[in-house]
């Protein structure tokens, strides 16, 4: 930190090749740049929109050589921990909380052409426009989304929940059982606030991983389109869901018409309706609910009569207590506290008068 | 066909002027209060998460991530707290023939109108409700809390049967503080009733006026253990 504080303040990335400055530069993804923030209503006007930023995975150039997944694990300084080999080029098996990205291998027998195709994924957060796990998420703060489109987990404020992982619909977020928080792709945002392009972008050896403004992603992901078109890969396409109002990361397939060909890619993701409806009106009905019970008790309480014991409910206890139970009664209507208290149905009644006493508990 | 039976082994008359009634022994009101304590800790750490608005709870308890750790070990505790008033009471708590007259007359039960009334056993049919209320809920909290438990039980159900369960929890938990108000206001409201948690007894007159076959019977009980020559 040879300047704690520059004051320039970098430019927004254009591209994951270019080099890092030589001057230090401020970050230029302020607190103020967050159009989201979980379990917050209201969210402070930002005062300027970032340039919207994507990823584009370009599958049909992906070579399966994990730089990525390195880069990535090397960048954010994780461990992830070394497991078997079970006779599959996925390594590790599956996301962990120190795996924020894998490459997902599946073998395709095209039925058109006969041919053997190695489909591979980068699999990791997408970015959603319409973020699932911030919706879900009770603890404010914990989840926000930037104005360039980065949805970001601030771990500080993560309870470790879980519910991040019920809102998601790509199955991307992992808790730690180390520090109980939540983790996943941050799309690079330390390297983004200063200039540069994700880690992944950065390294991969074939373009396959390009980064930069989404219109800049999204134009060349349609060259590519029409490349592989005419390659023969007539379904190729973009891969940008708009159920989820469109990602940040978005694939170009050769089998567009069929995502889940790429290890389980979702066809028309969507936030779960359940997710939706707990998240929306339906908590506050609740809420509502349960504020109506504790009126409507406190108005009952005030206003109704309480219900107390009289003094000839006391005197008739008495009298069939002191008869030994035998009322000559099973428990019928006829059961009146004032006709017991009156009848004196005790075979030994005691002498004094007990019919003007309240209560009945001072008695000795 | 066996005579009905209503109150449990322990009740008995503890003093005969005035006349006092032990409704609970010492083992149960522990285990009640304790259940009730668990409850209140669940419900207050429970609406931390369940509202953006109500996450300030989570101070209560020394911030989001103890909240988060505590809310479901007290949720386990509170279910086998609750197991042993199940067994204590669930008999007692069975439907009886004037359950349906009782409910019928809902309208004397909250105003009050204790005399025109059936007399009952040990329980009203309100009481049986919140006791049956508070069974399924439990049970349904319990099942669906476990299947959400992200610490230790994350591997067990899939992510979309975990959206069920988020649902399907957040539903009980309002169904149980309706349940919880109710259960504390009828408490409340129907003077004398506290002390059969506290003490554990209540007097002669509360019981002839709430339940008074379970007063009768108790009475006549009574009879025969003073005919055996004790008093």
């Amino acid at each position: 930190m040879s300047n704690p504080n520059p004051s320039t303040r970098a430019p927004q990335p254009l591209t994951a090749a270019a080099n890092p400055p030589v001057q230090p530069l401020a970050s230029n993804l302020l607190a103020s740049d967050v159009v989201r923030i979980s379990a917050t209503a209201h969210v402070p006007e930002p005062a300027r929109q970032l340039t919207q930023v994507a990823k584009l995975i370009d599958v049909s150039k992906c070579i399966g050589c994990k730089a990525c997944q390195s880069a990535c694990v090397e960048w954010n300084d994780l461990d992830p921990e070394i497991e078997d080999n079970v006779g599959v080029y996925d390594n590790p098996a599956d996301l962990t909380p120190d795996l924020f990205t894998l490459m997902r291998f599946s073998e395709y027998e095209n039925p058109d052409t006969g041919n053997l195709e190695w489909l591979i994924r980068k699999d990791g957060c997408m970015h959603c426009a319409d973020p699932g796990c911030l919706k879900a998420c009770p603890a404010p703060g914990a989840i926000v989304q930037y104005s360039n489109g980065i949805v970001d987990f601030i771990s500080d404020n993560c309870i470790g929940c879980g519910y991040c992982v019920a809102g998601c619909p790509f199955d991307i977020p992992r808790i730690s059982k180390k520090t109980f928080v939540s983790t996943k792709c941050t799309l690079c945002s330390d390297r983004v606030a200063v200039g540069q392009g994700p880690a992944c972008a950065k390294v991969c050896p074939t373009q396959c991983i390009t980064f930069g403004p989404k219109e800049d992603m999204v134009a060349l992901a349609n060259e590519r389109i029409v490349d592989l078109q005419s390659r023969g890969f007539d379904q190729a396409g973009l891969y940008d869901p708009q159920g989820v109002g469109g990602t940040h990361v978005m694939y170009v397939l050769h089998h567009a018409d069929k995502p889940s060909l790429y290890a389980g890619l979702p066809e028309d993701p969507k936030i779960s309706p359940l997710v939706e409806a707990l998240k929306g009106p339906a908590k506050l009905v609740g809420l509502a609910a349960a504020g109506a019970a504790l009126v409507g008790a406190a108005l009952h309480g005030l206003f109704a009569r309480a219900n107390k014991v009289a003094a000839e409910d006391e005197a008739a206890a008495q009298a069939l207590v002191d008869a030994g139970g035998h009322d000559g009664s099973d428990g019928a209507a006829s059961d009146r506290a004032s006709d017991r208290a009156r009848g004196g149905i005790g075979t030994d009644p005691p002498p004094a008068d007990r019919h003007g006493h309240g209560g009945g508990s001072g008695r000795t | 066909m066996q005579p009905r039976i209503h109150s449990a082994p322990g009740d008995a008359i503890v003093s005969h002027q005035p006349v006092s009634l032990r409704r609970y022994g010492g083992f149960t009101r522990a285990n009640h209060w304790l259940t009730a304590l668990c409850m209140i800790v669940l419900v207050l750490s429970g609406f931390a998460f369940f509202h953006p608005s109500l996450y300030g709870l989570t101070a209560l308890f020394g911030g989001g991530q103890t909240t988060r750790w505590l809310h479901p070990i007290v949720g386990v505790v509170m279910a086998l707290s609750f197991l042993g008033l199940f067994i204590q009471m669930w008999r007692l708590n069975l439907p009886a023939r004037e359950d349906l007259e009782w409910t019928l007359k809902i309208g004397d039960v909250m105003r009050g109108n204790d005399d025109n009334l059936p007399a009952l056993g040990k329980y009203n049919a309100g009481q049986k409700l919140v006791f049956w209320a508070f069974g399924v809920l439990i049970l349904a909290l319990l099942v669906t809390g476990v299947m959400i438990w992200e610490q230790y039980f994350a591997w067990m159900v899939s992510i979309p049967v975990r959206r069920v369960a988020v649902t399907v929890h957040a539903l009980s938990a309002i169904g149980i503080v309706l349940v919880f108000i109710l259960h504390v206001y009828a408490a409340l409201w129907v003077r004398g009733t506290l002390s059969a948690m506290t003490r554990g007894t209540v007097s002669g007159g509360w019981a002839w006026r709430h339940h008074r076959k379970w007063l009768r019977e108790l009475a006549r009980r009574d009879t025969r253990d003073n005919t055996g020559g004790s008093d």
